[in-house]
């Protein structure tokens, strides 16, 4: 009990100090959570990708089409089990602040993602209703959408206001599952196009399959690309994750930055905290040498400033953790339609840990060893 | 007798038997210097000293004439350049750093001008903090403490912390955690050089109280001639030699 009871008295002698050291270990393992957990965020959706899937593209760019003619040659080829088909729509709701996925689905979509839960009566509600759609929990609860409103959309690569009826939303299956999509149905934007813009109909911005053996994923992605070689709309097919992974590559400096940050965070508290230490030893000096002069060990001294930094940084660690959570959530509230699954992972938690622990024994590494050093007459002439 | 010894610092003592007693501290050929660059420091040249046990020796001199020094290494705090210092049979020049803080652990008891009590710690604390690294029971060293409080008059603050005591009180708490492990040399460096005349007084009587009655070897380093009046023997030091 000594030792703790000396730690934890040591570590308050100076309250001030002590509270802004906490404070600013607080503020950098919460920055440092938020900004894994924004890296961690932009990989969920790759992350969260069945391997069981595949996606193809047009091979020039995802902003031209495929002719909607491709879905039954897709469905042909060997390994494949199932053919989808999507379209990214790009409205906006009420204001352009209010950003969320929306895309229009064939009726064979959801029963390949069975990760969106939806319940049977809702299911046949959407089906049932040609400018049915449903939307994703998180998003509903955003907008405090209920079933059975009308949600309508600004249509900006469609033009026009389209009205949707909300016939369901879906949970996800899993806690990293995306939920703040919108869905409605193909068919509904393709009539409407076909009437209104005339040669854009027909024609989807991108195919999703369904394999037999995730295994074939190779062979498959390369019967289906070179079935459609030479071919006015030449396609590009990847697995699901791949395909996820190449929006990622897009802002790959932006999260290479962002890990880089999180990082200079941590060395800047940790610099901070040396400094904190630092002062403590040396202001301590004599005391140190006391503890020598009465018998107590170099290997003492140098415990007391380890455990008195460890204790201090292991505070503010934990205490950054746990304000973590409302961080993130109030984060999420936020931007949750840009960042979808949002969590702070068991990953993140243990990342911040082990940075608090660093920080702890990092600082009071220099510290330390100058006191168990220091000679007791040297010591003892620093009082007064 | 050897001239040291006409001067007073080395003593034959014999039992009653006749045989010769071995002092408690005996310094042979003591040397300290220090080296600045291409220069040689002296601070003590040559010390020859004996201390018999439940002597009381105050060490005087001018400032820099080395008192402090041959305190510290009599107490096994500092390390001498050359020459001998047994204690109590033990020549503790020859002790490794680990097993000198053992033996300083056991053997001394320090007082300092300053107190060096540990500002976080209670006085019962700050008695206690030597007993630490013993393998007595918490009750036993609570009894312990208690005694040593009751003998320097402090059971009453036992709970007080160092800045919630007079200067008097925390050198009487010095003086507690000075004689808790019952050690075989008491070294006292100035330690009524920061209190009142009373208040030295007081300190100073306790002491010789702890010379008198608990037979405490004693050695202290004072400026003080009142100071120096309670001790048995004086020894003086001029630019690091003793000069009688």
């Amino acid at each position: 009990m000594f030792v703790p009871l000396l730690v934890l008295r040591n570590a308050f002698r100076h309250k001030l100090r002590t509270t802004l050291t906490v404070v600013g270990i607080v503020v950098a393992i919460v920055a440092f959570g938020m900004l894994r957990t924004i890296v961690d965020a932009w990989y969920a959706g790759a992350n969260a990708s069945s391997s069981a899937r595949l996606v193809t593209r047009s091979s020039v760019s995802l902003v031209f089409p495929l002719p909607l003619s491709y879905a039954p040659k897709i469905r042909q080829v060997d390994g494949v089990t199932g053919v989808a088909w999507a379209n990214w729509f790009g409205g906006i709701y009420v204001n352009e602040r209010n950003f969320f996925a929306q895309f229009a689905i064939s009726p064979s979509y959801l029963a390949m993602y069975p990760e969106f839960v939806l319940s049977d009566d809702e299911r046949r509600a959407f089906v049932a209703d040609r400018s049915g759609a449903i939307a994703g929990r998180k998003l509903a609860e955003k907008y405090g959408w209920k079933v059975g409103d009308q949600i309508p959309l600004r249509g900006t690569i469609f033009p026009g206001t389209w009205t949707f009826n909300l016939r369901g939303i879906y949970d996800g299956a899993e806690e990293g599952t995306d939920t703040s999509t919108f869905f409605f149905h193909y068919a509904f934007l393709n009539e409407s196009i076909k009437q209104k813009l005339g040669g854009r109909g027909d024609q989807a911005g991108l195919y999703i399959e369904q394999l037999a053996h995730p295994d074939e994923a190779a062979a498959v992605s390369a019967a289906i690309d070179a079935m459609f070689r030479n071919s006015l709309a030449e396609t590009l097919t990847e697995t699901e994750k791949a395909f996820q992974l190449g929006f990622v590559a897009m802002s790959e400096a932006i999260l290479l930055a962002i890990q880089a940050v999180s990082f200079v965070v941590i060395v800047i508290i940790m610099a901070v905290m040396a400094n904190t230490m630092a002062m403590t030893a040396r202001e301590r000096y004599a005391e140190y040498a006391t503890f020598k002069a009465l018998g107590f060990s170099n290997g003492f001294v140098a415990l007391l400033i380890f455990a008195e930094s460890l204790g201090i940084a292991l505070f503010g660690g934990l205490l950054g953790v746990a304000l973590t959570f409302p961080a993130a959530e109030t984060f999420a509230k936020t931007v949750g339609s840009i960042l979808p699954a949002f969590k702070v992972s068991t990953d993140t938690i243990v990342l911040q840990v082990a940075a608090a622990l660093v920080i702890g024994v990092v600082a009071a590494a220099i510290p330390a060893w100058r006191a168990a050093r220091v000679r007791i007459v040297e010591g003892l002439r620093a009082i007064g | 007798m050897s001239a040291d010894a006409e001067a007073g610092t080395v003593v034959e003592r014999r039992d009653e038997s006749g045989a010769e007693v071995e002092p408690l501290v005996a310094i042979r050929n003591l040397s300290k210097y220090y080296v600045r660059g291409d220069q040689v420091i002296p601070v003590l040249v040559d010390i020859d000293l004996d201390v018999a046990e439940g002597d009381f020796v105050a060490l005087m001199g001018p400032s820099g004439s080395g008192k402090t020094t041959l305190l510290n290494l009599i107490a096994g705090i500092d390390k001498p350049s050359a020459g001998e210092i047994r204690i109590a049979g033990v020549d503790i020049t020859q002790l490794s750093d680990a097993d000198l803080a053992l033996w300083r652990s056991a053997n001394v008891g320090f007082i300092f001008q300053f107190y060096n009590l540990m500002p976080v710690l209670s006085a019962f604390g700050n008695v206690e903090l030597p007993l630490q690294l013993t393998s007595l029971s918490r009750r036993e060293r609570r009894d312990r403490v208690e005694t040593a409080l009751a003998l320097v008059g402090l059971s009453d603050r036992a709970t007080h912390l160092p800045n919630e005591l007079s200067g008097g009180q925390q050198q009487r708490v010095a003086i507690a955690r000075a004689l808790i492990t019952d050690p075989a040399i008491i070294v006292a460096d100035e330690p009524t050089g920061d209190l009142d005349r009373t208040t030295a007084e007081e300190i100073l009587g306790l002491l010789e109280r702890l010379n008198r009655e608990l037979e405490k070897t004693i050695i202290m380093v004072t400026h003080d001639p009142k100071a120096a009046e309670k001790a048995h023997r004086l020894v003086h030091l001029e630019k690091g030699v003793l000069v009688h």
